[in-house]
């Protein structure tokens, strides 16, 4: 797969098509890939790395590259292509600018999950048929393709491609997922142990603001939370509340926007479930007000952009879920 | 060398407790370490390292400096300072316990930082030597030995034992406190693991990184560098590698309105924020690109040139394994080494 | 002089009424004499969408016990659909609250007309009621607001 994209880049580079590509480069390990922008063929050549890390969602990029004179190539994945189209509904990206090349998804590997294992000094990570042989320092260590899989991917709801000008692979469907099952767990606990689930997750947070920073759909040129004359700036929380309010609001600006994409909690240093407050606005929306699935189509209205005389009032929270 | 049964830890760990604040690095539910104050059954990690670093202890990311109150035109000014309680952080890194030292290089030069001073007087640091190294781990390239962790007392295990020894008074005056579990035991054992640790460390895969192209007098040639362009490109701009890191020392200074008075308060401040040296008339550093070379290059080359060569860097490894688009200051020095 | 001894809990209520009906249904109130609580502080609006999700968690900040949004019953807008947006918003955030483990009925969205003054006044008889039986706030709260 990777030699079959590096080919088809160097080719569109060659004939004009594009004058950059977005992929991912490889890194000091085996599995610190970085997203990054190729300008040559020599550079995809000795740099370019598709594999089971490279689980990076990359079309935010495009917010700054489609901006820039010429075509950029990307490769995205199923899931990508969701918040690129999302992107291109809010005048974000400049589609006309990119060229899409559609590449099959995951599911791909956490580092994290292996290491939790107490696997350390890792040197390399090879899969064979779903059993990761992983080399380290200390010797050789084998663990299950299956439990070292992102969270992300593990619920993974679609493997359809909803934008791409060409594609590499087959097109997959739209899966039944089990990505709400954690959300409704929760619902059904009492307020207090919800309080409590939360507290303890929120309080881990260093507001080191990944999860925002991440986020295709938080691309707002200045952050409520970084603008000083906002009067709700802060920089680190001070307070418990500040910790609940940076993470309701985080999710509330990207409810109806958010495509599911599940890079707020792939990149959460201390592992918060970010993408269950997220995940909640989803089922809700979904409830409430008819399915609906971001970045689908870059026509719909979102779900908070219309109404309809017959909504529900806000008191249905009272009647739904344990108090 | 003294020493204690690893099965005794638990009644050491009482011990020490009894006296005074006990802080250890334990597993959360999620599987990562972070320290804890100890409390009865609570285990000691087994993790090389936490996610949060030990700076956490003498620089808080958040610390109340002073409180005003009003009435009408009547400013009243609290100082809230107060003694802090004595404590003991064990199981501390050498790579953590260098950075404190990197730390007090900053804390307390004139004019001396007294909130840092206040907790770093009544902290102990009891480190833990290292035996099993991470792909990560780059601390020799700083000259840190992690079988010989500094701090007030270095504590090594071979397996069966903990062994102790002191490096200051402060350190002593711990040992003392617990010498009544130790015991006198030959080092037979521990020093077959040191030199185990020691081969690996060999092996590490950043083990010939060097610092010998880098210090206070590469400012020009490094500074307009044109690889900084490409080495920035991808990054976010979030905080992760600033916050985790043991030795970035910047902060903020914030006033809070609490309706009836104001808090002022300190907090960690990151360079890779858009708002970071922001001044009246607007921000010198426009771009994520100088951002992220301030970074680096006050790591890799201020530091050390207002401290007598000291790098700003202890080589623990958490910013290469947490940083959302794994970019990190291995693949910067590596990239501005190439010519 | 007898100091009052009387450590009832008093929540503190923040009102947001929008302009054209839920504000002037509180004036009729009053010109009706009729009693609601003085704990509840009404914050003008120019309308019941211009609350941003932020107000509410920012009165919760700064130690209000319970937050009400009225607004101009659904089809009644001033500006047509203000009021269908902010029903929309206020169910996700109260939602989201819910899911947090806020206690819900610390939050509520009302339609009060201007005529409706004596649906103002028993709205928030039953409001305030309802969050006294809660207590204070201590879920959503702000410890450095908090009075000595």
């Amino acid at each position: 797969m990777q030699e079959a994209m590096i080919n088809r880049a160097k080719q569109l580079l060659a004939d004009g098509t594009v004058s950059r590509v977005i992929g991912w480069k490889r890194g000091e390990f085996a599995y610190d890939i970085t997203p990054a922008v190729f300008e040559s063929a020599e550079e995809l050549e000795s740099d370019f790395v598709f594999d089971d890390f490279t689980a990076a969602n990359v079309s935010k990029y495009l917010v700054k590259e489609s901006a820039k004179e010429g075509k950029v190539l990307v490769f995205l994945k199923p899931c990508d292509t969701y918040s690129l189209n999302q992107l291109t509904k809010e005048h974000r990206v400049n589609r006309d600018n990119v060229y899409v090349i559609g590449i099959p998804g995951g599911p791909k590997l956490d580092i994290e999950k292996i290491k939790a294992k107490g696997i350390t000094g890792i040197l390399s990570v090879k899969n064979e048929n779903y059993t990761l042989k992983i080399e380290t320092l200390y010797g050789e260590e084998t663990m299950p393709f299956s439990e070292a899989i992102l969270d992300k991917c593990a619920s993974c709801k679609s493997k359809k491609h909803v934008t791409y000008d060409e594609l590499i692979g087959e097109d997959g469907d739209i899966l039944e997922s089990n990505r709400f099952d954690m959300v409704e767990q929760l619902e059904n606990m009492t307020a207090e142990e919800r309080y409590n689930f939360w507290r303890e997750q929120l309080s881990k947070c260093i507001r080191c603001n990944a999860c925002r920073n991440v986020c295709p759909a938080c691309t707002c040129e200045k952050c409520v939370f970084d603008n000083p004359s906002s009067g709700v700036e802060n920089k680190a929380a001070s307070d418990s509340f500040e910790e609940n309010m940076f993470h309701i609001i985080r999710a509330f600006h990207v409810a109806g926007r958010c495509t599911d994409c599940g890079e707020c909690s792939r990149v959460c240093p201390q592992n918060i479930p970010l993408h269950l407050l997220n995940r909640k606005f989803i089922k809700d929306i979904n409830e409430l007000y008819g399915e609906y699935q971001a970045g689908e189509d870059t026509t719909s209205k979102a779900p908070l952009n219309r109404y309809t005389f017959y909504d529900c009032e806000a008191s249905i929270v009272h009647e739904r879920g344990v108090e | 060398m003294l020493r204690i049964s690893l099965d005794k830890i638990d009644s050491l760990f009482a011990a020490i407790s009894e006296k005074q604040a006990l802080y250890i690095p334990t597993d959360r539910a999620d599987g990562a370490a972070e320290y804890k104050r100890y409390e009865a059954g609570m285990k000691l990690s087994d993790k090389l390292n936490t996610v949060r670093s030990a700076k956490d202890f003498f620089f808080p990311q958040t610390e109340n400096l002073v409180e005003f109150k009003m009435e009408g035109k009547k400013i009243e000014v609290n100082d809230i300072r107060q003694e802090c309680e004595d404590f003991v952080i064990f199981g501390v890194r050498a790579c953590d316990a260098r950075s404190f030292t990197i730390l007090d290089k900053v804390y307390l030069v004139e004019p001396v930082d007294s909130f840092y001073k206040n907790r770093r007087d009544h902290g102990t640091v009891v480190t833990m030597a290292c035996t099993r190294p991470a792909e990560t781990c780059f601390c020799q390239t700083f000259g840190i030995d992690p079988t010989a962790p500094e701090g007030d007392c270095a504590v090594w295990s071979d397996g069966s034992y903990y062994y102790f020894k002191a490096n200051s008074d402060k350190g002593q005056a711990f040992v003392d406190s617990i010498a009544s579990l130790l015991e006198e035991g030959d080092t037979a054992e521990l020093d077959k693991t040191i030199a185990k640790t020691k081969e690996i460390m060999g092996r590490l895969p950043l083990s010939k990184l060097s610092t010998e192209n880098f210090g206070g007098d590469k400012l020009n040639e490094y500074f307009n560098s044109d690889k900084w362009g490409e080495l920035s490109e991808s990054c976010l701009g979030c905080g992760t590698c600033t916050f985790v890191c043991p030795t970035c020392q910047c902060y903020d200074i914030k006033d809070f309105n609490t309706g009836d008075g104001i808090k002022r308060f300190r907090c960690w401040d990151s360079c890779m924020y858009s708002d970071f040296t922001k001044m009246a008339h607007g921000n010198p550093r426009l771009t994520q690109l100088e951002r992220f070379r301030q970074r680096f290059m006050h790591k890799l080359v201020y530091f050390p040139a207002n401290n007598n060569g000291e790098f700003g860097c202890v080589g623990c490894g958490r910013c290469l394994s947490k940083c959302p688009i794994s970019m990190n200051i291995v693949k910067v020095m590596k990239a501005l080494e190439e010519k | 002089m007898q100091v009052n001894e009387n450590k009832e809990f008093q929540p503190l209520i923040v009102a947001f009424c929008c302009n054209w009906c839920s504000y002037a249904g509180a004036d009729l109130s009053g010109t009706n004499r009729l009693n609601y609580p003085s704990n509840v502080k009404i914050i003008r609006v120019p309308c019941s969408c211009r609350v941003n999700p932020m107000f509410i968690l920012r009165a919760f900040q700064r130690g209000a016990d319970g937050v009400i949004l009225c607004g101009c019953h659904p089809g009644d807008c001033h500006y047509t659909s203000g009021n269908y947006f902010t029903r929309r918003r206020m169910t996700l955030l109260f939602s989201m609250l819910d899911f947090l483990g806020i206690e819900r009925d610390r939050t509520r969205v009302e339609w009060v007309s201007a005529a409706e003054g004596a649906k103002f006044a028993a709205t928030m008889n039953e409001f305030t009621e309802a969050v006294k039986k809660l207590g204070p706030n201590r879920r959503l709260e702000d410890l450095r607001c908090r009075k000595q």
